[in-house]
């Protein structure tokens, strides 16, 4: 498989991804309600922080922090370790291996082609951001606004490859579906999604901070709420490491796959 | 009657021995159990680090909520969402036929169909937050909370039944619907913190229209000695109320359904 056939196919197979996502919009909007944990938390953390910030976070800061965590989950947001268990329980991914196209890049486009309905769902939340007084907690900085850009683009990958990586465990062990649960489980918390990292004590946030998953959620939404205005060198620093946790993520996929699709028995199909 | 009670010993040993054919599942859903509990009990710890009194809760008073939570968490991923999920499915593929065709109830032959008795992992996770609770607050309940707590656990029971079976009602409905029951156990999370916490119209939410403050925050209240009649006739009112909309729904429901076979 080419770099040529990819870019031929990828087109059509947006095409269709989007066509499904409009769709089934219904069941679109409602898993977005289901990622709505951010919005609990921040009644929860407003109610904490009534009288004096916590740390750094008061009324606007706490406002700003979750609804930007609940935009960067919409949007960086990845599913395929189920699809790839059902597809590979139920025999379905042969279909998609006899296609000219890597059923692991068809996925990541399938996913891409989500992401204008789902940004859709996210934008009354964005508007809510810009136009209360949450605004005033987010960054003003040009270089922050592009380099975040870069940011979501790196934690989409990363998301996508942990999903892949834990997805073609179900080559091994019939069904990585727990495995999904724990990751998910540990990614709530470890990411920044529940509660802000620098609301942890010192030795936790240490911790967290040697593990991937808070480039997968609190590195962008930081930039977004202005962490990083004027500290170019700093947040330069930061996305190198998520850069290289990506290509970690990437190689684990790459190793996961070669083994594990040789033991695909293909029932079913 | 008699007759109920022999079928749901039938089915709750069939699912039994389901279970037990797969024993390392016991181990596996343990682990997982304790990652859950951990993303529900680090934000609690994090959040009650900063403030040792929120919303008038102080930490282990909030933290007998979040053993109501755990428990009644373990009773609906165990007992209810099995049985009725596997409802949508087989209103998709006209299985629901065989059902029917049983001379009992079909609300109570799918309710009754599966159970997963390794999620009783959940009441045990539950009771040690009690201790914990307990301990910290240097006070056993009482027994007379004790019993108006299980009262209310069990009109708790009864509306997260009818809230289950409202969401597989609407199955009959619109085919593609296998992701509301998700969206019933993923906004269920908000039930960890004493609805008193929330303000304004989140309140007023969790109180009347999906009820959490009965289900978690009342029993733990009764717990801590607030014994507040007003809240066990309410807590009894929206039980039987939710029942009957429940059953109405489902009749009216299953009347629509066109088996997908014929």
């Amino acid at each position: 498989m080419s770099a040529r056939s990819v870019l031929r196919a990828a087109p059509t197979v947006l095409r269709v991804g989007l066509a499904e996502a409009v769709a089934y919009r219904a069941e679109l909007l409602v898993w977005v309600l289901t990622t709505t944990m951010p919005f609990v938390m921040l009644a929860i953390f407003s109610a904490a922080a009534i009288d004096g910030p916590i740390g750094r976070y008061g009324q606007t800061e706490l406002a700003a922090y979750f609804l930007a965590t609940f935009v960067v989950r919409q949007i960086t947001g990845s599913w395929a370790g189920w699809q790839i268990n059902v597809d590979v329980r139920e025999g379905t991914l042969a279909t998609r291996m006899l296609r000219p196209l890597h059923p692991l890049v068809a996925y990541a486009l399938e996913h891409a082609a989500a992401i204008p309905m789902r940004a859709l769902a996210a934008a009354p939340v964005v508007v809510i951001l810009l136009a209360t007084s949450a605004r005033s907690g987010l960054s003003r900085d040009p270089v922050s606004w592009l380099l975040l850009l870069v940011s979501l683009a790196l934690a989409w990958l990363l998301t996508i490859f942990i999903n892949f990586a834990i997805g073609c465990l179900a080559f091994f062990i019939d069904s990585s579906q727990r495995v999904l649960e724990v990751y998910l489980a540990v990614f709530f918390v470890a990411s920044g999604y529940l509660v802000p990292l620098d609301v942890f004590p010192p030795a936790a946030r240490r911790a967290l901070s040697l593990m991937p998953f808070r480039h997968q959620v609190a590195l962008p939404v930081e930039i977004f709420v202005g962490r990083y205005d004027g500290r170019a060198a700093a947040l330069a620093v930061e996305l190198a490491q998520q850069a290289g946790w990506t290509l970690v993520a990437l190689g684990l996929v790459a190793l996961a796959w070669t083994r594990g699709v040789r033991r695909y028995g293909a029932f079913g199909g | 009657m008699t007759r109920y009670a022999r079928l749901l010993w039938v089915q709750l040993r069939a699912s039994m021995l389901l279970a037990m054919q797969y024993r390392a599942d016991f181990v596996l859903d343990g682990v997982v159990e304790l990652f859950w509990a951990s993303t529900t009990l680090l934000p609690f710890f994090v959040v009650f680090a900063a403030r040792p009194v929120i919303g008038g809760w102080g930490r282990d008073e909030a933290l007998v909520v979040v053993g109501c939570f755990i428990v009644l968490q373990g009773v609906l991923e165990g007992a209810v969402n099995p049985s009725l999920h596997g409802v949508v499915e087989r209103v998709r593929n006209g299985t629901l036929d065989f059902v029917l065709l049983k001379p009992k109830d079909a609300q109570f032959l799918v309710s009754t169909a599966r159970f997963s008795p390794w999620k009783c992992m959940n009441v045990v996770t539950g009771v040690v937050v009690f201790a914990v609770a307990f301990r910290g607050l240097g006070r056993p309940p009482s027994a007379a909370g004790v019993g108006i707590a299980a009262g209310m656990f069990a009109c708790a029971i009864v509306v997260l039944y009818s809230v289950t079976t409202l969401v597989v009602s609407a199955s009959f409905f619109v085919v593609r619907v296998d992701n509301l029951s998700f969206l019933f156990t993923a906004v269920f999370d908000a039930a960890r913190w004493p609805a008193t916490v929330f303000r304004g119209a989140l309140r007023f939410v969790f109180t009347f229209v999906i009820p959490f403050a009965m289900m978690t925050t009342w029993p733990a209240e009764a717990l801590l000695g607030g014994v507040d009649v007003r809240s066990m006739l309410l807590s009894a009112a929206l039980a039987i109320g939710f029942a009957a909309v429940s059953r109405t729904v489902w009749l009216r429901a299953l009347r629509s359904y066109a088996s997908a076979s014929s």
